[in-house]
């Protein structure tokens, strides 16, 4: 399938199953275990593991098109998770279960330890903020370029929950699990990049849908006898709210351009993960701005989608890492060397 | 939301590759030689000579038909050998209205006659424009310009005064929106003109306005009786404003609009060295980030205007975004470097950080204000 025919794919299934109802249960603790099933059987889950070659990217174009449509309709689910866990496991050849999984860590620097036990191998160690943890059927870890399989049970899960409400666990583990080496190629730190690339690509759809929602309730509510989207200052923010969502699918493209095999997958994603984060701020301050007080209630549903903004810019590395990553990148080639970077990538 | 707005994704094509690698080398070979340390801000510099050796290299009017003194290259072809310079601070000042909006509206608008006498010299870099816009009463409200030509024997007598020209005093030719009709209270775009007028005819009075930074780029134009012969007319009487608002894709969405601040972020860069602190790191990331995403958005754009699509909302948001980041790169950069400045301190960072404070304020005004942009993408969105 083209990227566009999936993306209509993933936005018509999405649009039919998401109510706003489904996102407020599962943020009170309901898997939406129907929604999964759904999303299971279209086979978003493997569109990254697809892939013949192991460790491949080429199914970064088609993750990216159903997450961007997931980040749209806020989708309470382990997508993206699954999605890596599944192309690490099948990477390694490791057979996935048939389930919602996740991976560790979701951190940049990672505080779990792969050792020797007996003819077998124990993961031992900490990571924090583990998505969807307790949620997820299999844990999937990458330590020093090797992938290992848990079974929650088998793991301490302290439950947590982002900004959005979603489950983001603290994970403390000492126990036997199932190893093979990882994909050619592929380690954590790639993997830290492609969950950050997931979180800009999520971040563009949903931007995109505060965009839709901000502009028709500026043309629906009335106050001094015209649509408040009539009036210049409300213009003038909408119009700085449009500029940044377009700048973020325009950077969240290229990155998962480049991440497919065409570009420069370290700075790309660097670049986006930093621009797209800017850019959820930005443009989730003047949509709750423009929507006043109704924006602010529960009731609403604005904030399903900007309170995921909120969350999913701080993960996989807040805006001011990945600028940090960008400036040593760029400073280790000289003054001299940034133009050539930046026509480049 | 995509049906929006439309940025398509664009790679260059393999001769830009080739190009740009012959643009770097020109550069290499003028900053070997001395001659010039610029600014990347377009308006920043004024050199004859340069224009005339970026003429013989072929890349003024590059886009053109030969046998105007173009060579026929692709539009993306022209962005690579723009951005090229502009990043280098290469002295672009003098022919850059010719090349990028004078010469392309007489070739698309403009009588044969126009385009033999003028565009060849164009080419040459030998023949410099200024756009005659704005008026004392007349900035972002164009269509009630006050200038007025009106019909003589054999041409037209112009009479106004036109300000902030930039580059009058230096220009060959100013072309000049005017009216020719009174105005039409029910269409307040109709019975305005475009004419070539030669910056040397009697009648013409020419009066630098220094800056806030000293210099003196910008000028006020006073037309007094001046008689432009009639072939000077660009396209019909009556079709300026439908010409002026033509160009605006192409003047909006180009690497001018972010890239003014490019030198003081290579500066700042030489300064931290290549093991920057994390501070530092994350000041020149920040940048690095907007920079690389508008890059992408106006490389779309142009790629769209190379197809011939009109994309004047996609372009007032690059335009809006991109001089707004060229007016943030000084303020993210002072809040680092100044940290333990010694008082002496001097040195290229320096001066580009002082150009830079001092020429911000122009960044979001030139070429349509960012709150003319804002209400462009505004009726984008359907609000107006």
């Amino acid at each position: 399938m083209s990227d566009s025919l999936v993306q209509e794919v993933a936005g018509k299934l999405f649009a039919d199953l998401v109510p706003p109802k489904l996102v407020n249960d599962a943020e009170a603790g309901d898997f939406p275990a129907a929604l999964w099933q759904a999303v299971n059987d279209a086979g978003f889950p493997d569109a990254l593991a697809a892939a013949e070659t192991p460790g491949s990217l080429a199914g970064v174009p088609d993750a990216a098109a159903i997450l961007r449509e997931a980040g749209r309709h806020a989708a309470p689910l382990p997508l993206a998770e699954t999605m890596l866990a599944r192309w690490l496991l099948a990477g390694a050849g490791i057979t996935a279960p048939d389930a919602p999984l996740t991976i560790a860590p979701a951190e940049r620097a990672g505080g779990l330890l792969l050792h020797r036990a007996g003819k077998g191998w124990r993961l031992a160690g900490r990571a924090a903020g583990l998505p969807w943890g307790k949620q997820s059927s299999g844990i999937v870890a990458i330590v020093d370029g090797r992938v290992a399989l848990l079974a929650p049970k088998a793991a301490d899960l302290r439950p947590g929950r982002s900004l959005a409400g979603e489950p983001r666990d603290d994970l403390s583990v000492d126990a036997e699990v199932e190893v093979k080496p990882a994909a050619a190629g592929v380690d954590a730190a790639l993997v830290y990049r492609l969950g950050a690339l997931s979180r800009a690509v999520m971040m563009a759809g949903a931007l995109e849908a505060v965009l839709v929602l901000t502009v028709q309730y500026a043309n629906d509510r009335v106050q001094f006898g015209r649509p408040i989207g009539k009036f210049q200052a409300i213009q003038q923010q909408l119009a700085l709210l449009a500029e940044n969502v377009a700048a973020a699918g325009v950077v969240a493209s290229a990155a998962v351009e480049a991440a497919s095999g065409q570009g420069d997958l370290a700075f790309a994603v660097a670049v986006a993960k930093a621009r797209v984060g800017e850019a959820a701020g930005k443009v989730a301050e003047i949509a709750h701005q423009v929507h006043g007080a109704i924006g602010f209630t529960h009731e609403h549903r604005l904030h399903h989608l900007t309170r995921r903004l909120w969350s999913w810019r701080d993960e996989f590395g807040v805006e001011s890492e990945w600028q940090q990553e960008l400036g040593r990148l760029a400073a280790a080639r000289g003054a001299d060397g940034l133009w050539p970077l930046l026509t480049g990538w | 939301m995509s049906d929006i707005f439309r940025f398509d994704p664009l790679t260059l094509p393999p001769e830009c590759d080739a190009l740009r690698g012959e643009v770097r080398g020109f550069i290499a070979e003028e900053r070997a030689s001395g001659r010039w340390r610029g600014e990347s801000d377009f308006a920043s510099s004024h050199s004859p000579d340069f224009s005339g050796r970026l003429g013989a290299r072929g890349w003024i009017g590059m886009t053109w038909p030969k046998k105007y003194g173009g060579r026929e290259r692709s539009f993306l072809e022209r962005y690579v050998v723009t951005e090229e310079l502009l990043a280098a601070g290469a002295p672009v000042g003098a022919h850059w209205v010719a090349d990028r909006q004078s010469g392309p509206l007489i070739l698309r608008f403009g009588n044969d006659s126009q385009r033999q006498d003028i565009l060849p010299r164009i080419t040459r870099g030998e023949c410099f424009f200024c756009i005659g816009m704005s008026e004392p009463d007349s900035g972002s409200d164009l269509a009630s310009i006050r200038t007025k030509a009106v019909p003589v024997e054999g041409g037209w007598e112009l009479n106004g005064r036109k300000i902030w020209t930039s580059n009058a005093h230096k220009a060959h030719f100013m072309i000049c929106l005017c009216r020719t009709e009174s105005v039409d209270a029910g269409d307040r775009h109709k019975g305005l003109s475009q004419l070539i007028v030669d910056l040397k005819s009697p009648g013409i009075s020419i009066r630098p306005i220094k800056n806030l930074a000293g210099a003196e780029h910008f000028n006020e134009v006073l037309f007094e009786s001046v008689f432009v012969p009639g072939d000077r007319m660009i396209g019909q009487p009556g079709d300026g404003w439908k010409q002026v608002t033509s160009e605006l894709g192409y003047e909006r969405s180009g690497p001018e609009r972010f890239l003014s601040s490019f030198r003081l972020v290579v500066e700042f860069m030489r300064r931290i060295g290549t093991s920057p602190d994390p501070r530092d790191a994350e000041a020149i990331g920040r940048v690095l980030a907007h920079l690389a995403t508008l890059r992408r958005m106006s490389l779309s754009v142009a790629g769209m205007l190379q197809k011939g699509e009109t994309v004047n909302l996609e372009a007032a948001v690059v335009k809006d975004l991109g001089t707004n980041l060229e007016k943030e790169i000084p303020e993210i950069i002072r809040l680092v470097a100044r940290r333990g400045r010694s008082p002496n301190h001097s040195d290229m960072m320096e001066e580009a950080l002082a150009y830079t404070v001092l020429n911000a304020p122009s960044f979001t005004i030139r070429g349509g204000t960012r709150e003319i942009l804002r209400g462009i993408v505004a009726r984008g969105l359907g609000l107006r």
